[in-house]
């Protein structure tokens, strides 16, 4: 009796163990040098400190509205952190497919006591969202097609006859209809009142139908790189990242046009409906993962600014190619003199209404 | 049965009635095929039947209004848009209930976004008011209609009011319609807004140049086949494996290949530039166009033409062309007469397959399609993986699954279906 009573706990404690060993986590985020950045960053460090957990990576990010959608209608979650822009996040959080965060309590406050949601400040776009890094959707040129007067204003885009040439701009109305007014003379804190009327929806085509058959529409982020180092394009729109490594880590003859980028946010959501457990271990990793060094150390592999006010010293040199990584970030002062912010909420509405527009203009 | 107005039912050695035995036998012989069979029918009714079906079904249902706000849209069955003005305040008591209940679990976004599809704005309403109606005491709070129109006037339009009734019922056409370029409304069904017609224009490019693409890969395939099928095996299996060789690489790679190709300082402008046939500053455009799209699916597509036109021919006797010139037949008549008639099974197959597999392509003419070569399969996957629109998505695939159906039966009548051979 009592020798079968010790095998059996010596067997439950053996099945504890072999459990603690394999506790997998799956983290979704969008691949490339974006996960790889990620994985040197926060991946390795987290398993180093917590030997009983395996990450597991996807790359589905792009895809992971209607994939957490379909998971949670077949009632089974099966990722454990997702890395979203905040736009998902926020759709995701209002489809209730996204847990709620409090960032005072689940968050690491900064080094020197400030709480969360102050070191994040306005960047907590909603009750799911845990930012991660500030990015930008920028232009980039071709030096050596600019002739001597590189441009430097976003409205050379509009401009073919100083830069004639093809351009390449995202294939979506987000953006491209902003970036129409303002280049139409329209001031900034009019352009969402007035593409609310038809009439200045009209006025954003009628401009961007002044170049549209010098656009090549885009719909991958690698297209506009490619796009430029081939010479197909004079200007593309793209994420900043993605120049950065084609301008630095490349060395092509192409040059960033910082003005008016616009803004964008990346970041976590924990899915809604994990078991207690898994709960647990996704919040002690987001808590890890977006601490003030943790976001800094990020910035070491890929130009994106951290979301922390407090990271933003932090931020030093690129692990491979040992430049300094602040020039190359958006939020940096000597790019950032003007940028654009995309307004969320709106585009929540107007999304649909406008696409339908422009894929009809698309076709025209 | 002749058998049973004689001398009674022929009887089996154990005395049972020949017929019953016999069905019995074949009935067991069924059943026992059937078993053979239920593994891989049970695996297609579960993995490719049902969740077919089940998306389809997103098409019409609509059950999310008369979930999420059932008082509403029992209150509101009264109301008429007719009448011009937003309803009293019963309908928005109602409301409030409904919200109250919606709020806490969180499905009245889900509504929001919904209702947005058919009319711009309300998915910010349902959030906005959603903010509000949390704190508000159902009780004590009345009456309603007021604190509504406080956090929105939105809540007065009778447009808003309409769109809720017309759709508040459990199955809705609207999907369909919207692909098709109408819109149900308060006042009945109507034309969308030019500026936003979209999808006939898109089913009638993509039945086009599905057609274009198929008849591309006739005019380039067939020779090939032809050369395939007449050449001593040695030769024939080498260029077999060239036909092949691309079959197996990756679709990616080819549609990327087309981009160094096609583009304008890609390699064939370049050619064209250096040897004078094209001016420097007026470099061909032969990509992000239909030209594009229809160049890189004819090359993706080409086996699928190639293969069962090369597998009939192979079974055509060479001795029937040897015979028609013998009697006196020119080349072309011994080909046109006597080899190309034996070899439409072929066509038909290759036709078949390559015209289905283009119609719902969405890959190639993504990555070179720009905007006028895109299809409407282009369309379904944005809506189904991005704008979340899923009944819109599953309406747009059930249209195409029936082009395709009719389109099949239509090949049935006129070709006949027993002519296809796929070798």
């Amino acid at each position: 009796m009592n020798l079968n009573k010790t095998m059996i706990i010596a067997g439950a404690a053996a099945l504890f163990a072999g459990g603690a060993i394999a506790q997998d986590m799956t983290i979704v985020s969008w691949g490339g040098a974006y996960s790889a950045s990620q994985q040197n960053a926060y991946h390795d460090p987290y398993m180093a400190a917590n030997p009983g957990v395996n990450i597991i990576n996807d790359t589905s990010s792009n895809e992971a509205v209607a994939k957490l959608r379909a998971m949670n209608e077949a009632g089974n979650v099966s990722w454990d952190v997702v890395d979203v822009v905040a736009s998902d996040a926020m759709r995701l959080c209002d489809e209730g497919l996204a847990m709620e965060i409090d960032a005072d309590t689940q968050l690491a406050p900064a080094p020197d006591g400030t709480p969360a949601s102050e070191d994040f400040g306005d960047l907590l776009v909603s009750d799911c969202f845990i930012p991660q890094i500030v990015y930008s959707i920028t232009f980039g040129y071709r030096t050596d097609m600019v002739g001597d007067t590189p441009p430097t204003s976003v409205c050379a885009i509009f401009d073919t006859k100083a830069y004639p040439g093809r351009r390449s701009l995202e294939k979506r109305p987000i953006n491209n209809l902003e970036w129409a007014l303002l280049c139409d003379g329209v001031a900034k804190a009019d352009i969402y009142d007035l593409l609310e009327t038809e009439a200045g929806q009209a006025q954003a085509f009628a401009k961007l139908d002044t170049i549209k058959s010098d656009v090549i529409w885009w719909s991958a982020g690698a297209d506009t790189p490619q796009l430029l180092a081939d010479g197909e394009v004079v200007f593309g729109s793209t994420y900043n990242g993605r120049l950065f490594s084609l301008i630095v880590e490349q060395n092509q003859p192409v040059e960033m046009l910082w003005d008016a980028q616009v803004y964008d946010l990346d970041g976590w959501i924990i899915p809604a409906g994990l078991s207690e457990e898994r709960k647990k271990r996704a919040l002690d990793y987001v808590y890890f993962a977006t601490d003030t060094q943790r976001l800094a150390d990020q910035a070491k592999y890929i130009s994106y600014g951290p979301a922390r006010k407090s990271s933003a010293p932090l931020v030093g040199k690129h692990a491979e190619l040992g430049i300094d990584m602040a020039p190359h970030m958006p939020t940096d002062p000597a790019n950032a003199t003007n940028t654009f912010l995309t307004n969320y909420g709106w585009w929540a509405d107007y999304r649909d209404d406008l696409d339908s527009k422009f894929q009809a203009w698309l076709a025209q | 049965m002749s058998d049973a107005s004689t001398a009674g039912p022929v009887l089996s050695a154990d005395g049972t009635p020949l017929k019953r035995s016999l069905a019995r036998a074949l009935r067991r012989e069924k059943l026992r095929a059937l078993m053979l069979i239920a593994p891989l029918l049970l695996f297609i009714l579960i993995t490719f039947i049902a969740p077919i079906a089940d998306m389809l079904f997103r098409s019409v249902e609509n059950n999310i209004v008369e979930d999420t706000i059932p008082q509403t849209a029992f209150a509101l069955r009264s109301w008429g848009a007719e009448s011009g003005e937003a309803p009293s305040e019963p309908v928005f008591a109602a409301l409030a209930a409904d919200l109250k209940v919606a709020v806490k679990a969180k499905t009245h976004t889900r509504l929001g976004s919904r209702l947005n599809y058919e009319m711009t704005g309300i998915s910010s309403l349902f959030r906005k008011t959603g903010r509000q109606v949390g704190k508000w005491d159902l009780e004590n709070d009345a009456p309603f209609k007021e604190k509504f129109l406080d956090i929105d006037k939105d809540w007065g339009d009778p447009e808003v009011w309409g769109t809720i009734k017309v759709f508040s019922s459990k199955y809705t056409a609207g999907y369909f319609l919207n692909s098709v370029d109408l819109q149900k409304t308060p006042r009945g069904i109507e034309q969308r807004d030019e500026n936003q017609r979209i999808y006939v224009k898109l089913f009638g490019r993509t039945i086009f140049m599905s057609l274009t693409i198929m008849f591309s890969c006739v005019l380039l395939g067939y020779p090939v086949a032809f050369l395939l099928a007449n050449l001593p095996s040695k030769t024939s299996n080498m260029l077999l494996i060239l036909v092949l060789l691309p079959f197996w690489t990756s679709l990616l790679v080819r549609t990327s290949a087309w981009k160094v190709l096609l583009q304008q300082q890609g390699v064939i402008n370049d050619i064209l530039v250096w040897i004078g046939l094209v001016d420097d500053g007026n470099r061909l455009i032969m990509i992000n166009n239909q030209f594009g799209t229809i160049v890189a699916m004819t090359h993706i597509l080409l086996p699928f033409m190639i293969l069962p036109l090369y597998s009939v021919m192979q079974t055509i006797p060479i001795t029937y062309v040897r015979a028609a010139k013998s009697l006196g037949a020119t080349n072309w008549t011994a080909f046109w007469r006597v080899y190309f008639p034996q070899s439409v099974p072929g066509i038909g197959a290759g036709c078949i397959l390559v015209f289905i597999l283009s119609i719902g392509y969405y890959i190639t003419p993504e990555l070179v399609g720009g905007t006028k070569g895109v299809f409407i399969s282009n369309r379904i996957a944005y809506h189904i993986s991005s704008s979340l629109n899923w009944g819109l998505g599953a309406a747009l695939g059930a249209i195409l699954l029936a082009a395709v159906l009719i389109l099949y039966w239509a090949y049935d009548k006129i070709v006949g279906i027993d002519n296809v051979k796929l070798g």
